[in-house]
Formats: C-alpha cells, sequence, structure tokens
C-alpha cells in the first residue's frame, strides 16, 4: 500500500484550482505550488480557502477528499465521490452494532490500544526523564495505567468501560506534564484535558493535533468501505463519525508523544499561541505550519506493525487498522487488533 | 520511481510549434518543469507507461527527440540541485 500525500493549505489568501492534471495553488495571483493530481489522497483547508469548482469535480472523480476545517482546525465539511465500498460490509456493519457482545469487546479492545500505547508514552518518558523524581511519578502512572488494563476485563458493560477510560486518562494526564523539558514546564503546564475550547497551551497543541490523526481516521475508515459514523465505543450521534472516534483512541498517544517533541525540541515556542478571551488558547499561523509539518514528517516514519510483522509508514497504520476492523466486522477474524507501538 | 523526461521538439513550423506545446501540457500533468524541457516525475509503472504513451502520440519521430530517464531508488538522493530553482517533494510535507 502506498502512502499518498495530503497537501495542506493553510493560508486563507489561496486559490485552488485545477490545471491540467494538476493542483495549482494560487496566492495572490502567483502560483506558489503546482502537485500532480496522481500524488494526493487528500487536500485539507483550513480556513477561507477558495476553490474552483472544476477543481471540486476532479478531486470527487478521482476519489481525493477535500476537508474543509476552521482557522483552529476544527472540521468543517467533507467532500467525498459517491460511495464506494461493499454493500454487504457496511450491512454487516450495522448488524454488528445490535450484537451486545461484539460491541463490548470490540470498544474493550479499543479502550486496550490505547491505554497500552499511554502507558508506553509514559515509561519512555520515566527512562528519559533527568530527574529521579519525575522518573519515579512517571514510572508510578505507567503502573496506574497497567492496573487500569488489568482491570479492563471486568467491565461488565459499555458505561462501566468508558468510566475504566475516564479513570485511566485522568492518571495519564495528571503525569504527562512531566515529560516536558523541565525549563518549559512553567510555559506549558496541563493538570487536565480541556478542550471546546482549549484553555492552555499544552491542550490547543493536542488538539490540533487530535484533529488531524481525526481526519486520517476518518479518511481510514471511509476508505476501508466502513459507515463512519456507527461506532462500537462511541455511541451513535447525529454528525459524529463516532467509529473514526473508536479508531483514533489507539492513535492519541502517538499525538501526545508528537506534541511532547514539539515542545521539547523547541519546534513550538510558548510565544506562538493566542490568548483569547474567556480562556481559549489558540495556535498561531506559523506554529500550526510548523506543527503541520512535523506531523506529516511524523507519518512517514516507519514502525512496525505487530500483527503484520512488517515495517509500515506510520501514516498508513490507521488504513491498515480500518481493515483489521472491517475484517473483524465480517467475522473473518476472531476480533479487532489495536495497533500497539513498542 | 524518479523519472526524467527531456525532450528536443523541432519549432521550425507552426505544427512543430503545436507539438511543443502540447508535449509540455502533458509533462506538467505528470511532474515537475526543473528546466526549460526537462521535467521530473515522481510515478509507478503504470503512470510511467501512461506517460511515455501518451508523449509518443505527440511527437513527431522524424523532427523530434524524447528521452525518458528512469532513476533507481536511492532513497532521496537521485538528485543533487544547485541555483536559483528550488523544487518540489511532492512525497514530502506538502504545506502551503
Amino acid at each position: 500500500m502506498q502512502l499518498l500525500n495530503t497537501l495542506y493549505v493553510t493560508q486563507s489568501a489561496s486559490y485552488l484550482r485545477l490545471e491540467n492534471d494538476t493542483l495549482c495553488v494560487e496566492i495572490e495571483h502567483r502560483v506558489r505550488l503546482r502537485v500532480p493530481l496522481h500524488h494526493l489522497a487528500s487536500v485539507v483547508c483550513f480556513g477561507h480557502v477558495s476553490l474552483s469548482a472544476p477543481l471540486m469535480h476532479r478531486l470527487a472523480d478521482e476519489g481525493i477528499a477535500l476537508v474543509l476545517l476552521d482557522d483552529h482546525g476544527r472540521f468543517k465539511a467533507r467532500l467525498e465521490g459517491a460511495t464506494s465500498g461493499n454493500v454487504l460490509l457496511r450491512q454487516a456493519h450495522h448488524r454488528r452494532v445490535d450484537d451486545a457482545v461484539f460491541t463490548l469487546e470490540t470498544a474493550r479492545t479499543c479502550v486496550a490500544g490505547k491505554i497500552k500505547n499511554a502507558r508506553q508514552v509514559l515509561l519512555r518518558g520515566a527512562r528519559e526523564a533527568k530527574s529521579t523524581t519525575d522518573a519515579a511519578a512517571l514510572a508510578r502512572g505507567a503502573d496506574d495505567l497497567a492496573a487500569a488494563l488489568r482491570g479492563l476485563p471486568q467491565a461488565a458493560d459499555l458505561e462501566a468501560l468508558r468510566g475504566f477510560e475516564g479513570v485511566a486518562a485522568r492518571q495519564y494526564f495528571a503525569v504527562l506534564n512531566l515529560i516536558v523539558r523541565s525549563d518549559l514546564r512553567a510555559h506549558f503546564p496541563l493538570d487536565c484535558r480541556t478542550r471546546r475550547p482549549p484553555r492552555d497551551r499544552f491542550n490547543a497543541l493536542l488538539s490540533f493535533v487530535y484533529a488531524m490523526w481525526m481526519n486520517d481516521c476518518r479518511s481510514a475508515v471511509e476508505a476501508a468501505g466502513l459507515d463512519p459514523q456507527i461506532g462500537f465505543l462511541h455511541a451513535v450521534r447525529p454528525g459524529r463519525a463516532a467509529l473514526a472516534l473508536d479508531l483514533q483512541e489507539e492513535f492519541r498517544p502517538l499525538a501526545d508523544r508528537l506534541v511532547l517533541t514539539l515542545i521539547n525540541r523547541g519546534q513550538v515556542n510558548p510565544e506562538a499561541f493566542v490568548f483569547r478571551e474567556g480562556g481559549a488558547v489558540m495556535l498561531q499561523d506559523d506554529a500550526r505550519k510548523a506543527v503541520v509539518v512535523a506531523f506529516q514528517e511524523r507519518k512517514q516514519e516507519t514502525m512496525t506493525h505487530p500483527l503484520l510483522a512488517q515495517p509500515i509508514p506510520l501514516g498508513v497504520i490507521p488504513l491498515v487498522q480500518a481493515r483489521l476492523l472491517a475484517r473483524a466486522i465480517r467475522g473473518e477474524s476472531d476480533g479487532y487488533m489495536p495497533f500497539v507501538m513498542r | 520511481m524518479l523519472v526524467i523526461v527531456c525532450y528536443d521538439v523541432n519549432t521550425e513550423t507552426s505544427q512543430g510549434r503545436r507539438r511543443l506545446r502540447r508535449v509540455a501540457k502533458i509533462c506538467e500533468s505528470t511532474g515537475q518543469r526543473v528546466q526549460k524541457s526537462v521535467f521530473e516525475c515522481q510515478v509507478n509503472l503504470m503512470q510511467l507507461d501512461e506517460l511515455e504513451r501518451r508523449l509518443l502520440r505527440e511527437i513527431d519521430a522524424n523532427d523530434d527527440c524524447l528521452r525518458l530517464y528512469r532513476m533507481a531508488d536511492t532513497r532521496g538522493c537521485e538528485v543533487r540541485d544547485y541555483g536559483r530553482f528550488k523544487a518540489t517533494d511532492f512525497v514530502g510535507p506538502l504545506v502551503v
């Protein structure tokens, strides 16, 4: 499977149009970039980017997803061509949701994948910690997550499972901040997760990177021919891509790790944030671009997939996972196996 | 796979100039222009075949010449570039 690229347009003065078989990005009537369409899997536009109608038609024809996000990376809309995929798979998917055992087991593996990956983040933080107290606290956090993992099989229904997940998330975010370089900790405090809006720099970064992963997970689910709105862990709600959210869970710790890297390497400065009235914190243009570039580069890195036992670019893993999920839904495998990093 | 496409199209006649425009258009749709009649195209085998077929349909074998170079995959060290022109890496992050 080839990892096709995603074009991110972050400048709102841009105009995208079709020229020959290439996508042409113009800023103030000057051509900034020409990309042949065969390189692209999706086009993601931030803010008020304009597009020509012929381009939109062509993107739909080629099966290239067009995603519109607002200035802060929040999802607005998505243009996708005619529904392809397999109707039998979608039917199986719809039936599976009524199967309480399958739903609970799939939800359980999603949560387990997330907690396992989160634990790896803490363990690695503990290994690399500069001070022994930090290392000890992080190791304690990892132990808490291990305990949460052991508790998961006892969850008898979805409510109980979500409860376990919430407790584990709180324990995780309570210590995550210790992985931030000690001289930057004052600028990037993190006590708990806040969203809509994020209320500190750390949360602003997390929300932004989660939004990117969410787009990729949604594309992956759609590419596998599943219905993105029908999830197992996440309840069905109008307009919510519940299955994409399910799939995203195991990738959240990977997003957290990217955010930590960005902060610790100084790729995002404390000055790169805007504090709005009412306490919302937003990323500024340049920082947003830096995050997108880092995210794209991270997706090129290869990781060994534990199930397929071969190196795969990180950006392709959601696609692989979506297919594993499809196999589980059709009953071709014993159940879904989340991606667990080492 | 990186493919370098170079061409010389005889532009003495108006048909020649028309051929030149059409050849350039085909190349533009698959890769990026790095010099006046040199293009770099990142393609797979199928796309290379398609590109070749389209180009051969346009050029005149008696007057023009066309060369396609297939670069061995050397992990991003295929090209060393100097000077004014800055190429886009279509595999790397595409952010405007």
